[in-house]
């Protein structure tokens, strides 16, 4: 019985379509990935400012997007913004809303945390032997902050390819659903081909998100002072 | 906005949430177990255990509990393991979560200092009284940060239990919208459910942080 499952894997273009949800996780991890350090950068520029309004805003924001699971997000954003305004979003085009809108609120955590992390002193050693406030910028804090930011970046990437598991929920056709499909399809010549199917997609998304972590492990190992 | 249709299916909602929160509970129970005792199998280095547990780690942490759930509930199947959805919520959240929960207590093991228990050592306790007199204590007290955030990750994870048919929020809101086209109304109650769960427990989270960073043990 163990045998005519995973034959499944292998026939036809079956592997091929797998991979092609998997190009699509990419490309969405991506896209996601690009557009919230971008922003989550300002974001977190923005949370060190001491205007007491930007602080009240930007907390809210931080807050409300992360107590809220991003599967409610999804679905706020795909079913409630078609309702409200009229606006008919693609499942695509919501999850990169939701992963960017997401995405920029944690980054924008992780630049604050990692922008306050410097010490009083680094910007006062710096003036002190003549350095213009750029080039303490560029020369003393701008190093340091980025051996702090990138480790937790790419945990935070490693959080969002898992994410997007959940965009099948919303009709995406991405490796779930053509999993699903391929299963569907063979529900009578190869009935254990759920297990086999599952079990590839499980180890795909653990061969996705594996090396950024281990990569991540390491750059923190290595830039810990 | 329609307030007597919300009105009307408020019971529904409450009655998702308490299967949210007690499948939440439960799952958060076990794998604070489990990673208690993998974060322990790799502090005392113990042979094979020690190499069980990091593998486990890694392959949790670096997968989506949906395709877990998947694999689980109908995966499973095919080999003849059967398993209920509230039991297959329950083994995934605790899958997933386990590994979390043991990296949590990893960096608080890690915390405590090599003198602490060289000195319980040399007042000659046993192993096993270190670990309850010296070690956990001072542990736990380093975790409670990362654990607190892990409560609250899990909880947001169990949204994805719709999946394998369970009735929890999502599912109440997704058969609202399915049934009655009330998208509105079901998302507001979705949004409010869920607010009105994690923000407590949010705040309780950041309370207890800075209680024990006051507290600040050994230094």
């Amino acid at each position: 019985m163990q045998d005519l499952g995973i034959r499944v894997l292998f026939e036809g273009n079956n592997l091929l379509r797998l991979f092609n949800g998997l190009l699509l996780v990419v490309e969405l991890s991506a896209i996601a990935v690009f557009c919230s350090i971008i922003l989550g950068i300002c974001m977190g520029a923005l949370m060190t400012l001491k205007n007491p309004l930007v602080k009240f805003l930007t907390r809210f924001y931080l807050e409300f997007i992360r107590i809220m699971p991003q599967l409610v997000l999804l679905f706020v954003v795909y079913f409630g913004l078609t309702r409200l305004f009229g606006i008919d979003l693609s499942g695509f085009t919501s999850a990169v809303i939701v992963f960017v809108l997401w995405g920029t609120a944690e980054m924008g955590d992780l630049v604050r945390s990692a922008l306050i992390s410097i010490p009083q002193h680094q910007y006062d050693s710096g003036a002190a032997i003549g350095l213009t406030k750029p080039q303490i910028f560029r020369y003393i804090i701008v190093p340091q902050t980025l051996r702090r930011l990138i480790p937790l970046a790419m945990n935070l990437t490693t959080r969002m390819i898992k994410t997007t598991s959940l965009i099948v929920l919303i009709g995406v056709v991405e490796m779930m659903k053509t999993g699903q499909q391929i299963i569907e399809a063979n529900r009578y010549t190869a009935p254990s081909a759920a297990l086999w199917i599952y079990g590839t997609i499980f180890i795909l998304y653990f061969i996705l998100c594996y090396p950024v972590s281990l990569a991540a492990q390491a750059l923190e190992e290595r830039w810990k002072n | 906005m329609d307030v007597n249709f919300i009105v009307q299916h408020i019971p529904q909602y409450v009655d998702a949430a308490f299967l949210t929160l007690r499948l939440a509970t439960i799952g958060i129970f076990l794998s604070l177990l489990l990673g208690l005792f993998c974060s322990l199998l790799i502090y005392f280095k113990i042979p094979v255990g020690r190499q069980i547990c990091s593998l486990y780690i890694e392959l949790s942490r670096n997968t989506p509990l949906l395709v877990q759930l998947f694999f689980l509930y109908f995966g499973l199947p095919k080999i003849g393991v059967f398993i209920s959805s509230e039991a297959c919520a329950i083994i995934g959240l605790t899958f997933l979560g386990g590994s979390y929960m043991a990296e949590a207590f990893r960096s608080g093991l890690n915390a405590v200092e090599t003198s602490q228990i060289e000195s319980g050592l040399s007042i000659g306790l046993t192993r096993l009284q270190l670990i309850r007199y010296v070690i956990l204590p001072q542990a736990l007290a380093t975790s409670i940060p990362p654990l607190c955030a892990n409560f609250i990750f899990l909880i947001k994870e169990t949204s994805v239990f719709s999946a394998v048919a369970l009735a929890d929020l999502m599912y109440v809101a997704k058969d609202l919208i399915g049934l009655y086209y009330k998208t509105d109304e079901a998302l507001l109650m979705l949004v409010i459910a869920y607010l009105i769960i994690l923000l407590p427990i949010s705040l309780l989270a950041s309370f207890v942080e800075r209680q024990v960073r006051y507290a600040g043990f050994g230094n």
